[in-house]
């Protein structure tokens, strides 16, 4: 039983999360600052595709490392 | 311009995880049962079925702003996954998805396991090899058309995308009877890559408070400076180009 929910959790996670964990908390990091800036009369639109921007080829790096 | 992006998205992903389902179900028709098979495939498409009609409706209910965010943001990070697999595909740091050899692999697994009837299931591993296929590749296609859908108010045109996808793929899979190895999976996955990326990225920061210069028309920069971005990092990625670039940075060291 504890297997089964096991593999349960880990076939979510795997279908939401995917290899790179980082991404998933960069991505949640990017959209709360996104709603804290939003809440200013700064402009808070760059935030996400900036974040895109650094996470995308971060996550290559680390991964062409590893290989 | 966000109906066609929406309606090529749907069509391009749901397109491919049709692709990778008919060499699971091909694999085990041809090396098991194809009645079985064939049967795992309808009770996939039930559970699939099952699926949106609860999470369709779900979806429509949750007002707009937090809908964006929370769909812009898995599919941002769904975009993330598809689009990083297929830079590392393209540039050579992981195997290209062989539809030819993975029919090869399934068949020979296929050919291997015994035989053992279920109630109205003659063969019960063609059964559940064809419904994991179809459920798990589906699975993602319907998470998409259902979230596409539901923040562009337009449900039915993602359903009718991924409908003619599966019908076209179906179509095409059962006229050559052959894995469809032409099919250009790694281009179409980079396509979907951008377009998951670019749309979880608009709606995620809309979601989340931000105002976007010129509304969807932001759109259409994102889509194209993502490309870029995965092309860019596809070149620069390439061992070769990293071996040229390899002394110079030592150098500079």
């Amino acid at each position: 039983m504890t297997a089964r929910i096991r593999a349960f959790a880990a076939f979510w996670y795997d279908f939401v999360v995917g290899d790179d964990w980082r991404v998933a908390v960069g991505v949640v990091i990017a959209l709360a600052v996104t709603y804290a800036v939003s809440r200013t009369t700064v402009p808070a639109w760059w935030i996400v595709p900036a974040a895109v921007a650094v996470l995308l080829p971060v996550s290559l790096l680390r991964a062409t490392r590893r290989r | 311009m966000t109906a066609a992006a929406l309606f090529l998205a749907v069509f391009l992903a749901c397109a491919v995880e049709a692709v990778e389902a008919t060499t699971i179900v091909l694999a085990a028709g041809t090396a098991r049962d194809w009645g079985s098979a064939l049967k795992g495939v309808g009770a996939g498409l039930v559970v699939l079925a099952a699926v949106i009609a609860v999470l369709g409706p779900a979806l429509s209910a949750v007002p707009l702003q937090a809908l964006r965010l929370v769909v812009g943001g898995l599919l941002l990070i769904f975009g993330f996954q598809w689009l990083r697999k297929a830079v590392l595909r393209a540039s050579g740091h992981k195997a290209l998805h062989d539809e030819d050899r993975i029919y090869r692999e399934q068949l020979e697994e296929a050919q291997r396991a015994s035989a053992r009837s279920v109630a109205a299931v003659k063969d019960w591993y063609s059964f559940t090899l064809a419904f994991k296929g179809v459920v798990l590749e589906g699975l993602e296609v319907a998470f998409i058309a259902l979230t596409f859908g539901s923040n562009q108010h337009d449900i039915p045109l993602a359903a009718i995308a991924a409908g003619a996808a599966v019908v076209a793929v179906t179509v095409v899979g059962v006229a050559v009877r052959a894995p469809l190895a032409r099919v250009p999976e790694n281009t179409m996955k980079f396509a979907v890559g951008v377009m998951l990326t670019a749309f979880g990225t608009f709606w995620g920061a809309e979601g989340a408070g931000a105002h976007w210069p010129g509304n969807d028309a932001a759109l259409l920069v994102l889509v194209p400076a993502l490309a870029a971005m995965g092309i860019g990092l596809t070149v620069l990625l390439r061992p070769s180009a990293r071996d040229n670039a390899a002394p110079l940075a030592g150098a500079a060291r």
